[in-house]
């Protein structure tokens, strides 16, 4: 029989502001345990939550980017249960009206493109942490992280393949990034999935019993994980037996999932209508305000790459990743005036392999967009070769020197002089008879050598088109 | 001194006539030589007379308010930083608070002397002082009764003259019942006037601060400390607090009350009706029109109250789960032991009561049938409030069906005991102020006379009160043996 899959994400994004949702406490992170945690974080008999304006700001631009109904009046609610790292015994979260109603995202697999439907996002508060080790049995709580705010959003059940919903996860990873709404920061758990997974038999309308995988923090566990849980659920059914909607939790180091919970251990939340908070109120004119500065977004800034400055779907793809790897190219390309696609390429190339061995981000490139501009503006005015520009880069790397003062300081400049070239070509000519008469009785391969050979002996400064251009008359057969 | 208005005591202070030491230390004899009246659960003796040095200090100065120096004391429902806040239970019999909820801090900057924290039932659940960790309060005015509840140990202490004035909580009645019961004034403000910030919470949407006097002159003085918008508690309201002391002797020629049939049925004592007729009388010599009117709703609060605030308290109270503060069992086995025996030994009947309804109603499957439809049944309250006070300008009627009743008689039977606060419990639904004023005597015992006015018209309330403490002197009237 043939199966389809049918997954849903919840994706659990936390909004990169400076104190908590509902208390004045910083939101920092990696704080020795249960110093970011005020009277409100700890529960304290007596403390009121107030909300934090800027999570609701953030939820707006997150709700008018995916084009959702926001809801002009929502409410924060109660669920109820007990863990040691939940200090009220139960969190504020929305329930039957979240703040950012029904939306959706588009993205691509394999150059076709799905509209995903957002089915809700809600603003809660995050838990405290519960820590195992070094208590000698006992357990540790740190609550530094309760009442960080989240923004939980959940997808409809649109994906049918782990790779689409890892690239839903991509292009909200993105989106949330270039919204600066959330620092996208996985190891972190700044940006957590839980995966809804059925799957039923292909042509059949009703979705087949589902099972929650729980807290998966990476792209790639996310698709490992989905896949396991396709063929655990096909082989389960394929052998007479039934998919119960559980909880399940992934292991990474088996990749397996395993059961956490039943539906009948499931809690029983209680949700009601937190008294202690007003319902937030969304005007027209506070939206009208947050659309007129959202920021241009992944998907159009890729399509107007490749328009506007003729780029490939990958070059173009890779350069909007991120808002400030697309800031940086179209500051570089601005400045130096070259070619799109040579800029493109030295971003996507020389200067990303050097980011990424030294472990950095774009933001932290010791090349800025201007410096990088000033050896690609000498690449364009054939001041130097490519192959010189590497080297100058390299320089650029170690140091604060612009690429003209490198030039200048190490004697870069590409050679035009013709007689100059001319004296050298002579000279390898006349020394490599040998190969002059392969060449000439047709070995074209041989021409590779000549080009080396001059350029060898001029340190690669000569301008490579006009050493072509010489040989092939010297050289005329 | 113990018998003096708060107006009279400032004077005195500033006359020289005695110091805040001085005044304090008599409060503090007082205090103890009443102790079989059970009212306090904590006295802070130590730094009730360090901060009366330091009121000295303030007053020596010249730069006092009016309640620089005065002894007050504190339901212990209010957070006090470096003080014992129990809230009458046994969970919190540890719990220091290390932080002051915004009523003190109120007060320590206006220079009040804290006496003390006062006696309640736990968790403010109870209507007469009974279900307290710490044993019942009695009422002075007779020791085999209760003082009513939740706020018990405030009105019981106030009517003995055990403190000048006294701050409680109401969330169904908890200030007006016992201040009825105890022959006293007693104030719940509009929901939303006084912070709830550092206030324990019962039910939330209903929990309510306010003063407890013997004289309605005090109460407007205290309400003036307490009101106010406060930016920790996103549920209080940020409109000017008036000057209450100013309009207390305008004519209230002309006020039209409206008496709600509904108030005046079957269920109260005859001898309380009678007393509040007179009242009413009282009023009409001063002006006032009185009409009856219908408030049809009235005989669902007890039932949607007992819905929404179980609802409210069964999710307040869960951060008592023997983790970070408060109670913990001995010897836990695991974590589920440990919630179990921290909260099954740590929380008493009543408590758990409450919090098992709470829960029930907001289950699976009855959420709809119970907390949504008390919720409905909330707003036609609200409504019948509303239609009630654009006909009249204020609504009078009982404040309990009857007067003290004895230490033991209703605790039995939670019913009878919840049905005590029938003609309190609407009002908190509502959200609108209500005061209780003394009205006379059945059998030696006080009855309560309760004013209930529109959303934010506490100058109004007690501008009409204080008209009637003009004539009459019920007020005035001290218990026997606490002269």
């Amino acid at each position: 029989m043939e199966w389809e899959t049918v997954i849903g994400l919840e994706i659990h994004t936390q909004l990169a502001t400076k104190s908590k949702i509902f208390s004045g406490a910083p939101t920092a992170y990696g704080a020795a345990p249960n110093t970011q945690a005020c009277a409100v974080d700890l529960g304290l008999p007596g403390v009121l939550p107030v909300l934090n304006e800027e999570a609701v700001h953030k939820a707006v631009i997150f709700g008018m980017a995916i084009e959702a109904e926001i809801a002009p009046y929502s409410v924060f609610a109660r669920k109820n249960y007990f863990y040691p790292d939940l200090p009220k015994g139960y969190q504020i979260s929305q329930m039957e009206l979240p703040i950012v109603g029904k939306g959706h995202l588009e993205i691509e697999v394999d150059g076709v493109s799905k509209r995903i439907g957002i089915t809700r996002a809600h603003l809660e508060e995050d838990a405290g942490k519960s820590l195992h080790e070094d208590f000698h049995g006992l357990t540790g709580i740190d609550l530094n992280r309760a009442g960080t705010p989240l923004l939980e959003i959940v997808s409809e059940p649109d994906m049918r393949s782990a790779k689409e919903a890892v690239a839903y996860m991509k292009q909200l990873h993105e989106l949330v990034r270039y919204l600066d709404i959330c620092d996208g920061n996985m190891q972190e758990g700044s940006f957590r999935c839980d995966a809804n997974v059925s799957v039923r038999p292909k042509g059949q309308n009703e979705f087949g019993t589902r099972a929650e995988i729980k807290n998966i923090n990476s792209f790639k566990f996310v698709e490992k994980a989905i896949n396991y849980e396709i063929e655990r659920q096909i082989e389960l059914i394929e052998n007479g037996g039934k998919v119960v909607q559980e909880t399940r939790l992934y292991d990474s180091v088996k990749d397996e999932t395993r059961s956490m919970r039943s539906k009948e251990e499931a809690n029983d939340y209680r949700y009601f209508p937190d008294p202690d908070l007003l319902p937030v109120f969304i005007s027209e004119d506070y939206k009208a305000v947050i659309k007129a500065q959202l920021p241009e977004l992944p998907q159009a800034k890729k399509h107007r790459f490749k328009d506007q400055y003729a780029l490939d779907e990958e070059n173009a793809a890779i350069l909007t990743y991120s808002c400030q790897l697309a800031d940086y190219f179209e500051t570089a390309l601005k400045e130096s005036g070259c070619e799109a696609k040579l800029c493109a390429n030295w971003i996507t190339g020389e200067l990303s392999a050097a980011l990424n061995k030294a472990g950095l981000e774009i933001m932290d490139s010791p090349v800025s967009s201007e410096r990088l501009a000033g050896l690609l503006a000498r690449i364009r005015d054939k001041t130097i070769s490519g192959k010189i520009a590497k080297q100058v880069f390299e320089e650029m790397w170690q140091s604060t020197a612009t690429a003209d003062e490198i030039i200048a300081a190490k004697g870069l400049k590409q050679i035009t002089d013709t007689g100059a070239i001319e004296l050298i070509i002579d000279k390898i000519i006349a020394g490599n008879p040998g190969q002059v008469e392969q060449y000439r009785s047709g070995k074209d391969k041989v021409f590779a050598f000549f080009v080396g050979q001059v350029m060898k002996e001029m340190q690669g400064k000569a301008n490579p088109g006009e050493v072509n251009k010489m040989l092939k008359a010297k050289l005329k057969r | 001194m113990h018998n003096k208005t708060i107006i009279q005591l400032a004077q005195g202070l500033r006359s020289g006539e005695f110091s805040s030491v001085e005044l304090t230390q008599a409060f503090l004899k007082r205090i103890k030589r009443h102790q079989k009246l059970n009212t306090y659960i904590t006295i802070s003796e130590d730094s009730a007379l360090r901060n009366a040095k330091a009121a000295d200090v303030r007053l020596a100065n010249g730069n006092p308010e009016l309640l620089t120096g005065i002894p007050i004391a504190q339901k212990d429902i209010f957070c006090t930083e470096g003080v014992k806040t129990t809230c009458g239970s046994k969970m919190l019999d540890n719990f220091i608070a290390p932080y002051n909820a915004t009523v003190v801090e109120n007060f320590n900057q206006a220079g009040a002397v804290l006496l003390g924290k006062l006696n309640m039932d736990e968790f403010a659940m109870g209507s007469s002082n009974e279900t307290s960790y710490y044993g019942p309060v009695k009422n002075p005015w007779d020791m085999n009764t209760v003082p009513g509840g939740s706020s018990g140990g405030s009105a019981s202490a106030v009517a003995a003259r055990l403190a000048v004035a006294a701050t409680g909580t109401d969330t169904g009645g908890s200030i007006r019942q016992p201040a009825a019961l105890c022959g006293i004034t007693g104030l719940k403000p509009t929901y939303g006037r006084v912070s709830r910030y550092g206030m324990i919470a019962y039910a939330s949407s209903l929990d309510q601060g306010g003063p407890m006097t013997r004289s309605v002159e005090d109460a407007a003085i205290m309400l003036q400390t307490m009101a106010g918008f406060d930016e920790k508690d996103s549920t209080s309201v940020d409109l000017p607090v008036p000057d209450y002391s100013a309009g207390l002797n305008n004519s209230i020629a002309g006020l039209k009350i409206g008496l709600p049939k509904e108030f005046f049925g079957d269920g109260l004592n005859s001898d309380v009706a009678a007393a509040l007729e007179t009242a009413v009388n009282e009023y009409r010599k001063l002006g006032a029109e009185i009409r009856e009117i219908a408030m049809p709703n009235l005989n669902l609060a007890i039932p949607a109250y007992y819905v929404i605030a179980p609802a409210e308290c069964s999710a307040n109270l869960s951060r008592f789960d023997g983790v970070r503060y408060g109670y913990r069992c001995e010897n836990p086995a695991d974590l589920t032991d440990l919630y179990t025996r921290s909260r099954g030994e740590g929380f008493g009947k009543e408590v758990k009561r409450r919090i098992l309804m709470g829960t029930y109603a907001l289950s699976a499957g009855y959420y709809d049938a119970y907390y949504i439809k008390a919720q409905k049944i909330r707003r036609l309250i609200s409504e019948d409030f509303k239609n009630a006070l654009a006909q009249v300008d204020v609504v009078m009627g009982p404040v309990s069906p009857t007067t003290a009743f004895g230490i033991g008689e209703k605790i039995g039977n939670p019913i009878e005991m919840y049905l005590s606060d029938i003609y309190t419990i609407a009002i908190n639904l509502a959200g609108v102020p209500a005061i209780s004023i003394p009205a006379g005597f059945v059998k030696d015992k006080p009855v309560g006379l309760q004013i209930i006015g529109n959303y934010f018209a506490e100058d109004r309330l007690l501008n009409i009160a204080h008209r009637y403490q003009q004539v009459t002197d019920w007020h005035l009237q001290p218990p026997k043996g606490f002269e």
